[in-house]
């Protein structure tokens, strides 16, 4: 099983999201790292200029490095930027959105989380025309990811595990709305909120993040306990998405409890420390709410099987 | 400019075709269709004769088949092709590529046009579709204004048909989890949003709090009127502000951009509202027919207020005004 960090979804401070990657490249047991802007085009010029460094950095470290394409494309600007990027033939680029597709087709690539592929057909006519990895829409439930994995032997079906869910995107910037900006001159509020803005209900109940235009939930997703029945399911990746936590120990403990160094139980309380404060979810995997955390099916696969050296489910 | 009318039932779809529709869409009473409502939609059968019947008075029937097939259940969304296509339907309204695929391979001369579900923004996502699998049309996701649905137009190999009344989706369609991370059911896997099978309303301390899932969506003060829990048209609350966060409870009205609409050569207005009841689709009908007419005679014609038909009572441009961003 392998681990691909996703792309940092927030609006981060340059530096800091340089140095971010710089420690992921040296120290995070990932594979794979996915990166670039995909939800906002006005923020990418502020770490563009750090992109080449941390591109070098990350190959050289061995990882494998995956450039994402924005979510929505709308603006001639975005259009452009999109060409350009698909004209990159150092890297896989990962398509978030079927912009791209045209000009990749043919060549390797990899289908972001924000494809709709639901199904084996889906993903064998992307794959047909040159998708090697395909990160699956967070809803999918267990079943809908056993049939498409085990229907693409030759491609690596991913599923997302940690960080945030992605719930929506718009057109419609809403921690601009919140702050009574307009979306061209929106201040880059959003960086206030490197973690999203926390969206509670009425009666004071976390429910949701504001991350400009997308929408996030407020839970983080933590199939840690599925890992297990994942790799039976014939996925091949996990990814793991940044949040504002020490991500090099959520990789090593993925990657621990993955390759049975660690315990199911123990990588639990170990994520709770790593990231506190915020529920965990795993419900969409389940076929339940997204928000739920289905605590007695999490870890089964996982609490049935002894910690070993091996890596059983690499 | 066409005018396509939604129909949840054979009823509806009698009473747009009565008003003036140029075209019907409707869709199988299963969950292949994005408004798989209890109690809507049609059965092979029923579509056949509401083909019938349309043809009969010269308007098309459009074919939704519009959510995202169920891995390993892909004979469900086959099935549905093949039955429209068998009825006789003028297009079919598809999302899914896996279903695209299969339809235009099957079906070569069947007519296909992409849904708003599938989100194609800009003329290199449209393009993708005409390419892939002949679409013949593209319904325009409601995140664009009317400048950039112009340039569109002149750019792409299709037609474009973009939405012009009735429920108005905040977030890119196709694109959002909402529902189903608060319920478990979405738009995309289940072809509801919000549904009513998840909607509690119970009084407390003299308000009416509506709950979605395990989540409060609203709550009412006696004598506020109470809308439905649609997650992004709910009240929630911040350390900056509280209220309705992501958008108001209003509908999609764009009859004050018709003009702009034809000037920037979109080929279908549509009006949204398989959920709604005949009366409902008569009078928006024949109202955008009015309003369609006056446009191409330069005649105003009398004005019939629709707002008091749709959701919270109130309505906005959306996307197509750029300052809804």
């Amino acid at each position: 099983m392998q681990l691909t960090l996703g792309p940092v979804l927030y609006n981060w401070q340059p530096g800091q999201w340089r140095d971010f990657y710089f420690r992921i490249a040296e120290e995070a047991p990932v594979d794979v790292v996915a990166i670039g802007e995909v939800v906002c085009s006005k923020r990418s010029p502020f770490f563009a200029g750090h992109m080449p460094a941390v591109i070098e950095r990350l190959a050289a470290c061995g990882k494998q490095v995956v450039l994402g394409s924005l979510i929505l494309v709308s603006l001639q600007r975005e259009r452009r930027q999109m060409a350009e990027l698909a004209a990159n033939t150092d890297f896989m680029v990962e398509a978030n959105d079927l912009s791209c597709l045209g000009a990749l087709a043919d060549r390797p690539h990899a289908i972001g989380p924000f494809v709709n592929v639901y199904n084996e057909a889906a993903a064998a006519y992307f794959a047909g025309r040159g998708a090697r990895r395909i990160c699956l829409p967070p809803e999918l439930p267990l079943d809908s990811i056993r049939t498409i994995a085990t229907a693409l032997c030759d491609v690596t079906t991913e599923v997302f595990a940690f960080g945030r869910l992605p719930l929506a995107i718009s057109a419609r910037c809403y921690h601009a709305r919140l702050h009574k900006l307009s979306k061209d001159n929106c201040r880059f509020i959003c960086e206030q909120d490197p973690d999203g803005l926390p969206v509670a209900t009425l009666d004071g109940e976390p429910f949701l993040a504001m991350n400009g235009v997308q929408t996030m939930s407020h839970a983080c997703a933590n199939l840690l306990g599925e890992a297990g029945a994942l790799a039976a399911a014939g996925v091949r990746a996990l990814r793991l998405s940044p949040q504002q936590c020490d991500m090099v120990a959520v990789a090593r403990i993925f990657r621990d409890v993955i390759d049975g160094s660690r315990t199911y139980e123990d990588g639990m309380r170990q994520l709770s420390r790593v990231y506190p404060d915020v529920p965990f979810a795993n419900g969409f995997v389940h076929g339940e709410p997204g928000a739920a955390f289905i605590a007695d099916k999490a870890g089964a696969s996982l609490r049935a099987r002894r910690p070993q050296a091996g890596g059983a489910m690499r | 400019m066409e005018l396509i009318c939604p129909a949840g039932t054979p009823a509806a779809l009698r009473a747009a075709v009565g008003a003036g529709a140029d075209a019907v869409y409707c869709g199988f009473r299963d969950e292949t269709n994005a408004r798989n409502f209890p109690g809507l939609n049609f059965s092979h059968e029923e579509l056949r004769s509401g083909i019938a019947h349309a043809h009969a008075h010269g308007v098309k029937v459009l074919v939704a088949i519009n959510t995202f097939a169920r891995a390993g259940a892909l004979d469900l969304w086959r099935r549905a092709v093949d039955a429209a296509v068998g009825a006789g339907a003028d297009a079919l309204i598809v999302a899914d590529v896996g279903v695209l695929d299969y339809a235009a391979r099957r079906h070569p001369d069947q007519r296909l046009h992409v849904s708003v579900q599938a989100a194609a923004a800009n003329p290199d996502a449209i393009d993708f579709y005409v390419k892939a699998f002949g679409v013949r049309r593209v319904v325009l996701p409601r995140v664009l204004s009317v400048a950039e649905i112009a340039a569109i137009v002149r750019e792409v190999g299709c037609e474009t048909e973009v939405f012009v009344f009735g429920g108005l989706c905040v977030m890119e369609e196709g694109r959002c989890s909402l529902s189903s991370y608060a319920t478990g059911q979405s738009p995309n896997m289940n072809g509801v949003c919000s549904p009513a099978s998840h909607v509690h309303y119970r009084e407390q301390d003299g308000e009416l709090i509506s709950r979605l899932g395990a989540f409060t969506v609203n709550k009412f003060s006696a004598g506020e009127p109470a809308g439905y829990p649609t997650l992004c048209k709910g009240r929630f609350q911040t350390a900056h502000a509280t209220g309705y966060l992501f958008e108001d409870p209003v509908s999609l009205d764009a009859t004050a951009m018709l003009p702009a609409l034809r000037k920037a050569g979109v080929t279908a207005l549509k009006i949204e509202g398989r959920q709604r009841g005949r009366a409902y689709i008569e009078r928006v009908v024949r109202n955008f027919r009015t309003r369609l007419a006056e446009l191409d005679d330069g005649v105003p014609a009398p004005l019939d207020d629709l707002v008091a038909l749709t959701e919270g009572q109130s309505t906005t441009a959306g996307a197509y005004r750029k300052s809804w961003r």
